[in-house]
């Protein structure tokens, strides 16, 4: 049964409100923050990034934080150019990359940041995305065959090639899967939708031949079914991609192998 | 340092967060509207019931349907109706594998809440016209 309320120990309060900079091209930042170390719980600070000194992403108010105000301040970040992954969060109530959003395109004087939605806090913006990796795992993740190894490489005709465009660009940064309300309700036994568009990669790969297996797989009233094309997961998705495209299709295959 | 001691984990906040999009929006609403069916389709078989008990058991039904609340109540009923029928179209055309693009997808989202009005207006302004 879905529990819509947070536990006790999750529920959030009015934080600490950090000093004010100097100028008048100020944006204030309500960032989640959460101390293993405190015992206490989790709380909404308010910090203020003077903007004539910051980088145009909310990444860069991010990093501006961390060196000027708050060295405490948790978050992941690599790449800062949306090809890692590492910095998605709630960012104005929809899941995305902090490196890819111009802090202009919040559209807002109050930018508000969370941890990607109803996951274990490990620590601030930081959550644990261990069952994210499992799952991801579980779908088998890699060219499976049974035919004999070509000398050189598996071929594949440029068509066939082209079914895995807007499948392979998956950075694995975990905004749609914890966009969706089933996943929500039902993590630990519905795959999500980013494992079920790596799956998904995989069953249209001509040069597989696992496809019967990967579907069996699948064949389950959680791991697949549980989506109800809520669609949260296409619309968040930063690099644009369609889980919820790619997970109708499985369910066309599903059928299409019994008729 | 301290030794290493597991504090639980807070859940992030979810719903209480999360910004509605139209797609999550409508969803929900076929849910609600699945379940209303339930309470709706009882008024149906009180008003069969009704039937097979003789007159004065079927007018005085009659008359609650007739009155303003039960009007209402219909009214509602209707709607519940169309929203659900319109929604059960939009996923079976979705389950299908179209209509899945971004605009194509909020589309068809509004859509299933603009016709299930329209469409139970239509139907009250024909009853009372015509009926």
């Amino acid at each position: 049964m879905a529990e819509f309320n947070l536990p006790k120990n999750s529920r959030y309060t009015e934080g600490k409100s950090w000093p004010k900079p100097a100028g008048s091209n100020v944006t204030a930042f309500r960032i989640y923050r959460w101390n293993p170390e405190d015992g206490q719980n989790p709380k909404i600070d308010t910090y203020y990034v003077d903007r004539d000194d910051c980088g145009p992403m909310v990444l860069d108010a991010l990093i501006w934080i961390k060196n000027n105000v708050d060295s405490t301040l948790t978050f992941r970040r690599s790449c800062r150019e949306g090809i890692c992954g590492s910095c998605a969060m709630n960012i104005m109530g929809q899941n995305t990359l902090a490196c890819t959003l111009g802090i202009d395109e919040c559209e807002s004087d109050t930018v508000k940041i969370y941890p990607l939605p109803h996951m274990p806090v490990v620590k601030d913006l930081v959550p644990d995305l261990t069952q994210f990796y499992a799952q991801h795992a579980a779908v088998e993740p890699w060219l499976q065959t049974q035919s004999p190894e070509p000398e050189k490489e598996w071929r594949q005709t440029p068509e066939d090639r082209q079914k895995l465009d807007g499948l392979y660009e998956c950075i694995l940064c975990a905004c749609c899967s914890t966009s969706c309300p089933s996943y929500w309700w039902n993590g630990d036994k519905f795959l999500g939708p980013a494992a079920l568009l790596q799956a998904y990669r995989w069953l249209i790969d001509s040069r597989d031949e696992s496809t019967g297996e990967r579907l069996d797989a699948l064949h389950d009233p959680f791991k697949l079914y549980r989506c109800h094309t809520i669609m949260n997961c296409a619309n968040t998705c930063p690099k644009g991609l369609n889980p919820a495209k790619a997970i109708a299709e499985i369910k066309k295959m599903m059928v299409e192998r019994l008729v | 340092m301290s030794e290493a001691k597991s504090t639980p984990r807070p859940l992030s906040p979810h719903l209480q967060i999360y910004r509605w999009t139209w797609t999550m929006a409508m969803s929900v609403f076929h849910r609600a509207t699945g379940t209303a069916l339930y309470f709706g389709i009882a008024l149906f078989a009180i008003w069969l019931v009704a039937l097979a008990a003789g007159p004065r058991v079927f007018n005085a039904v009659q008359w609650f349907f007739g009155s303003p609340l039960g009007l209402l109540i219909l009214f509602g009923y209707t709607w519940v109706l169309m929203h659900h029928m319109l929604g059960g179209i939009r996923h079976f055309i979705w389950d299908l594998g179209y209509g899945m693009e971004r605009e194509q997808r909020i589309g068809m989202a509004r859509f299933t809440l603009i016709a299930s009005v329209a469409l139970t207006l239509a139907i009250w302004v024909v009853a009372f016209t015509f009926f």
